[in-house]
């Protein structure tokens, strides 16, 4: 699954720190989110998505799509 | 960013607790079984009731720690929780594929050694440590 996180983060100004203290993950949680190791839970990826303002669809794309 | 500031709670805080006092729930785990051990022979001249007494304390400080390493894991974030599982499940498989083995090893006078089951138990510890490490490596 592919996902924005690294670019809405750096078109927020946000540190993967304060990112991942929002999100109550580890900052290594955040880190593998967004070099595509780790897929977060549904819960997890509604929480990113009701902080950066968007939708799921906005955040995760299925690479399958692709 | 304060959206979710309400319900936010720093992380590593959070684990440095919760693994603080599973370091003190372990640490008196070990500090009782070593107790259980080696009082009867070095401090109450193998006398019941003492024995029976450190033996029960230490049942009771091994299910409250338990009950810590529940609370660590649950305290874990998602991707901590996985890493954790993974260890836990290869120390699993360790322990049940070795303990027979060494058994049978120990059955058949294999051993030059008095096997005993701290040896499983150390293994078991070492083997999580590592796969903890290697998981922990992997999401890095």
């Amino acid at each position: 699954m592919k996902n924005r996180f690294k670019v809405l983060r750096a078109e927020r100004d946000w540190t993967q720190a304060q990112l991942a203290d929002e999100l109550r993950v580890s900052r290594q949680t955040v880190n593998a989110i967004e070099t595509g190791k780790f897929d977060p839970s549904l819960k997890l990826a509604f929480k990113a998505a009701r902080l950066f303002e968007l939708g799921i669809e906005d955040i995760f794309q299925d690479e399958a799509a692709f | 960013m304060d959206k979710l500031k309400a319900d936010s709670n720093n992380y590593p805080i959070r684990i440095a607790k919760s693994s603080l006092h599973l370091l003190r729930w372990t640490a008196a785990w070990v500090a009782t079984t070593a107790l259980a051990g080696l009082g009867p022979g070095l401090i109450w001249d193998y006398a019941t009731l003492p024995t029976i007494l450190v033996v029960l304390v230490n049942l009771g400080i091994g299910f409250r720690m338990i009950l810590q390493i529940k609370r660590y894991v649950q305290a874990l974030d998602e991707l901590g929780q996985k890493i954790f599982l993974n260890a836990a499940s290869i120390t699993l498989g360790v322990g049940i594929v070795c303990g027979p083995s060494y058994t049978l090893l120990a059955s058949q006078k294999l051993l030059s050694f008095q096997p005993e089951i701290g040896h499983l138990i150390m293994l078991m510890a070492l083997t999580f440590v590592a796969a903890n490490y290697a998981g922990t490596r992997k999401y890095r």
